[in-house]
């Protein structure tokens, strides 16, 4: 196996203010498939294509934001392993172990907060409960999706002010590449980070503001740039809150929209980008260039996007 | 039936039908004054304070809103709805995004952002 160590991002668990219209937008405007619901009423849903049990949680809470998100890594020796580089690497706190079947059909998570104050999880085991097309010669596609229907859950965008730590965290404890950067200024002082653990161009990204622990947007995969634009017919269709889009990126070339759930947690859904290696150079963008860097069409930074966070 | 809503910490003012939130009565007229985020109550850019005039509100987050605030007439613009004419201070506003370093890297400021909430 040639992808070692941390292997994606596994889960996302968002809070929402009213669950039963988050699920409605979940469900029917993006299009993921709800598998199941606990005790706890947090109801768990994924994308048609990913095997595992599930990749999105949504919890009913008084605020909006991310509780957490989970790695998952590819056997239990790497999860102890991972786990003690964690604890001692120094950058982390309140670390602890969560009991297996706390999420349904995953195994126990070692959880840590990062210096940008993001709450991350590491778990090796959830069942794969198989995708929507099974794996036996199947269709490339399955019938009866609904709404935009990505294929997978893929990345988060995370705001927090130690972006040093958490991407040195990331980098040199995580085993992750940094794929982009935008640096400010002659001293060339980091902003923003691009990070994969995989062949995606990212798996994570943060910025730096002066806040601990914010949700820019959790994105999802589609296959092409037509269906983006059908996204944005979606959201019009059902008046879904637009952020702005379909446009594409510079950084990470991503062609996308983006839009808020009811309780105003920011969603992507996107197509494009490149492969990326881990001996591939890192993209650098300077902050005079931020505009084409974030919207290559408008080449302007938008207020909104830039400020607005859960 | 319309409720005035009116800005007193700018100059603008407009008409909000009793079924939509603040927020949506002044993008659907193409006014600005409230700086408009997420529009679901969970981003707190579009928070004013009801100085004057009967409203109601939708859930908020209390990241957003504290419950003493709440109290005081803060709300979320985008949560408020009017229930007669409204007299709101715009508290929200577009955060700068990039920090300083100690090391002294110059704000990467957004330009604008004083002037949406205050025109
Ligand atoms: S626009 Fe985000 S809370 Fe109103
Ligand atoms: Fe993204």
């Amino acid at each position: 196996m040639a992808l070692t160590g941390v292997l994606r991002p596994g889960h996302v668990v968002l809070r929402v203010m009213d669950l039963d219209k988050a699920v409605a937008h979940y469900t029917d405007a993006l299009g993921l498939i709800e598998v199941a619901r606990d005790d706890k009423g947090r109801v768990f849903f994924k994308a048609w294509d990913e095997a595992d049990h599930h990749s999105v949680v949504l919890r009913q809470a008084d605020e909006a934001g991310m509780d957490y998100m989970g790695w998952k890594v590819d056997s239990a020796a790497t999860l102890e392993r991972l786990a003690g580089d964690v604890k001692n690497s120094g950058l982390v706190t309140d670390t602890s172990w969560i009991a297996a079947g706390e999420h349904p059909h995953t195994g126990k998570r070692f959880r840590f907060t990062i210096p940008t104050g993001h709450v991350m999880e590491l778990y090796a085991q959830k069942d794969a409960t198989g995708c929507s097309t099974g794996y036996l010669n199947p269709e490339p596609w399955p019938d009866g999706l609904k709404g935009m229907a990505p294929s997978r859950f893929d990345h988060c965008l995370l705001y927090g002010d130690d972006l040093d730590g958490t991407v040195k965290l990331f980098t040199e404890v995580l085993g992750f590449g940094l794929a982009e950067e935008v640096v400010a200024g002659p001293e060339k002082f980091r902003i923003a980070a691009f990070l994969s653990c995989s062949n995606k161009v990212h798996d994570v990204a943060f910025i730096r503001q002066p806040m601990k622990n914010k949700f820019h947007h959790a994105s999802f995969l589609l296959d092409n740039w037509y269906e983006v634009l059908k996204a944005a017919d979606i959201i019009s269709k059902r008046k879904i809150s637009i952020d702005l889009g379909p446009t594409r990126h510079g950084i990470t070339r991503g062609e996308t929209i983006y839009f808020f759930d009811p309780s105003g947690n920011r969603n992507e859904v996107f197509a494009g980008g490149y492969i990326y290696y881990p001996d591939k150079p890192t993209v650098t963008w300077t902050d005079d260039q931020l505009g084409p860097a974030i919207f290559y069409h408008d080449r302007k930074l938008n207020e909104a996007f830039l400020s607005v966070v859960t | 039936m319309k409720h005035r809503i009116e800005i007193v910490n700018g100059s603008e003012s407009f008409g909000c039908p009793a079924d939509l939130d603040v927020l949506r009565a002044m993008e659907c007229l193409g006014r600005k004054g409230i700086p408009v985020g997420c529009r679901g109550g969970g981003c707190g850019i579009c928070k004013v304070r009801v100085v004057e005039g009967p409203y109601r509100t939708g859930a908020m987050s209390r990241a957003c809103v504290s419950v003493d605030e709440q109290s005081d007439g803060y709300a979320l613009a985008c949560k408020l709805f009017a229930e007669g004419d409204l007299r709101l201070q715009v508290v929200g506003k577009m955060a700068r995004c990039f920090a300083g370093s100690a090391g002294g890297f110059h704000v990467y400021g957004l330009q604008g952002a004083a002037s949406q909430t205050n025109n």
